[in-house]
């Protein structure tokens, strides 16, 4: 059968969760053979093997940290020299979407970005696209080249299947222009204990009705008494209220999860782009005539301050 | 010393209109108004702010790959301040996609020429944001990309790019391809006298045979991906709506759990 290669994200080697999505979609095209690199990439093959990777690709080295994108562009590329793969799989975070296009310019193939989907076709894979804030539904095929392809957070189920995940080294020699930007600081981002906000399977978000940064706790409690993330409306992030990473949107963050409830949103369209294919989509907004009920499976007219504490404790009381 | 900044501005369908596809799948551009792309303001913003932090000579270009009415965007984008302007125009365009418009921007740029180049972060219509990363990987120069805060000082480009798991500090000699996020500043608004200067400021327009590119490296048939089907989602079946009079939440929660999400 035909490789598939697939870019592993992870963290010091925990390897983040769409990327066993990739590994469920690229079983559908072929064998799945994955890329690991920078610090802890070793430490990711058991996890890779455990979801379908025959076989997993690893390099160290201190440039990955140090220099931004072209360092993983240089190490995929000699990835797929390696093995002709009949597709090159990468999640589609913003850094993930810049190598993979920059992958794909240089061993001359097109590029499919934020697929929602993916299965084999006639003449290659094809993918589904949800564009124009999900208005529209597009299938979309590589026509040149090896497909490359850039898969949304939440695509598909994850699927444990065993496989060899034989780990291999990989042989990189970087380009010139792979210490062309240098990464002079990081800080990392503080962790919540909350669900990543792109892989949660249930958000929970507060916009300018929240009214203050203060009131979020109300939010979080909803949160915390579901098990999901915290989102937040441009809005609620412009005013300081909420930090941007957990803005929800067309310029921040989008999220498919099971189920999304927005409180105090109006919907504007660039807040829809980045929530309109979530499952499950219920609103508690105080103003009848709010766009955001066209979405809704469930909409509650009614002020947020009473409403959502309700909630919490309902929730509370059901999980005993 | 003088810097030469090229902005890329791309015009797009509005957002809050009706956007579509034609019958050729590519995007209906004649039933719907356009206008730049506002995440392209921030670009011509930061530019702007580079210029007026700069003790050298600044001239702003900003340069659309685009139909006829992108000469929309290039007024708009003059009149908060630009110097001038380069509009590629060439029917055999039509259906470009990413690698294609990368190519046109590289060849323009290149010949316009160039110390910095400022992007936006992403279109309002492809919403790719890969175009920046192409367009430097093109020119052989760094790609300083999806910066909410950026300087240009002593011949170097540093930012800050705030990342899915950190935020990182960015640094990179000159000439390099920048592109900024909607976190990095308000883009101000033209002036009365910013648009009355701009009528008067030049607008190139350059078509392929002025790049060197070849109509077959364009356009949809030198596209490399094909879109095969376009189908508008189907309509949301109406939701349950109720008012709270007092028991919303529990009523919310029944809902909930009966989806078995409780
Ligand atoms: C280029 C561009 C990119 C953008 N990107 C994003 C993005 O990524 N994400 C995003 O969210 N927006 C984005 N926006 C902004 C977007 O257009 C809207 O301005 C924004 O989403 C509005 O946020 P909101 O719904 O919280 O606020 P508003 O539109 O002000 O809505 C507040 C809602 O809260 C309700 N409300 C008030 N008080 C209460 C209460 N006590 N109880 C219940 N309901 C209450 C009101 O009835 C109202 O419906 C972008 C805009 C542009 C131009
Ligand atoms: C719904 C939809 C889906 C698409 N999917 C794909 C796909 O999967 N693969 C593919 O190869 N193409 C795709 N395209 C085509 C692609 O969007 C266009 O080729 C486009 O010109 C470049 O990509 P972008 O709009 O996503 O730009 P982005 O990469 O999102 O734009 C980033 C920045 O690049 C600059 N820029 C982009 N285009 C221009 C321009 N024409 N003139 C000046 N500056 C510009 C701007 O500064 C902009 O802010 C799609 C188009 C649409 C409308």
């Amino acid at each position: 059968m035909a490789e598939v290669l697939v870019y592993v994200d992870h963290v010091d080697g925990a390897v983040r969760k769409p990327t066993l999505e990739l590994l469920t979609l690229a079983r559908r095209i072929g064998d799945p053979v994955a890329v690991a690199l920078g610090n802890g990439a070793g430490e990711t093959a058991s996890v890779l093997a455990e979801h379908g990777a025959v076989k997993v690709y690893t390099h160290e080295a201190a440039e990955y940290a140090d220099y931004l994108v072209v360092p993983k562009v240089d190490a995929l590329q000699a990835a797929v020299t390696a093995v002709s793969p009949a597709a090159v799989l990468v999640p589609s975070s913003a850094e993930g979407k810049e190598i993979a296009a920059r992958l794909a310019l240089r061993i001359k193939s097109g590029i499919i970005t934020d697929a929602v989907d993916l299965e084999a076709g006639e003449n290659g894979p094809v993918a589904t696209q949800s564009v124009f804030a999900a208005s529209f539904t597009t299938k979309t095929r590589v026509s040149t080249g090896t497909p490359v392809i850039t898969v949304k957070p939440n695509s598909a189920a994850v699927e444990a299947a065993a496989a060899a995940g034989a780990v291999e080294a990989l042989t990189v020699s970087f380009s010139q222009a792979a210490t062309g930007t240098k990464v002079t600081s990081r800080t990392p981002r503080e962790s919540t204990g909350r669900p990543e906000l792109t892989e949660a399977a249930i958000v929970v978000s507060g916009g300018r009705g929240v009214n203050g940064a203060e009131n979020f706790a109300v939010i979080e409690a909803l949160a915390d008494s579901l098990g999901a993330a915290v989102g937040a409306s441009r809005a609620a992030v412009d005013a300081g209220w909420y930090p941007h990473s957990n803005q929800v949107g067309q310029t921040g963050k989008s999220v498919s999860p099971q189920l999304y409830i927005a409180n105090g949103i109006s919907g504007a369209i660039q807040h829809r782009a980045g929530m309109q294919t979530s499952k499950t989509i219920v609103a508690v907004n105080k103003d009848a005539e709010a766009p955001i009920f066209d979405l809704v499976d469930y909409g509650v007219v009614g002020d947020l301050f009473d409403v959502v504490p309700q909630l919490t404790e309902e929730v509370k009381t059901r999980k005993g | 010393m003088s810097l030469r900044i090229v902005v890329t501005v791309k015009y797009v369908p509005d957002a809050t209109g009706d956007r579509h596809f034609a019958d050729d799948l590519t995007v209906d551009r004649d039933d719907v108004d356009g206008l730049l792309s506002e995440l392209d303001e921030y670009a011509v913003e930061q530019a702007l702010q580079i210029s007026e932090n700069s003790d050298d000579d600044v001239e702003i270009t900003v340069l659309t790959v685009g139909p006829e009415d992108a000469k929309d965007a290039l007024r708009k984008a003059l009149s908060m301040g630009a110097d001038k302007a380069i509009h590629v125009e060439d029917d055999d365009l039509h259906g470009t996609d990413a690698m294609g418009t990368s190519l046109v921007l590289a060849k323009a740029i290149e010949k316009a020429g160039f110390d910095l180049v400022v992007s936006g972060m992403a279109s309002t219509d492809g919403t790719a944001g890969i175009v920046p990363a192409l367009v430097a990987e093109r020119l052989g120069v760094p790609q300083v990309t999806l910066l909410s805060q950026v300087a240009v000082e002593g011949g170097a480009v540093t930012g800050r790019r705030d990342g899915d798991t950190a935020s990182e500090q960015l640094q990179a000699a000159l000439p390099a391809v920048v592109s900024v996020t909607d976190q990095s500043g308000e883009a101000r608004y033209p002036s009365f006298k910013g648009i009355m200067a701009a009528k008067k400021k030049p607008v190139e327009s350059w078509d392929l045979s002025d790049l060197g590119i070849e109509a077959e490296e364009v356009g949809l048939e030198g596209a490399w991906t094909t879109v095969e089907a376009a189908a508008e989602r189907p309509a949301r079946t109406a939701g349950t709506i109720v008012k709270d009079e007092g028991e919303g939440g529990k009523q919310l929660a029944e809902y909930l759990a009966g989806q078995k999400f409780i």
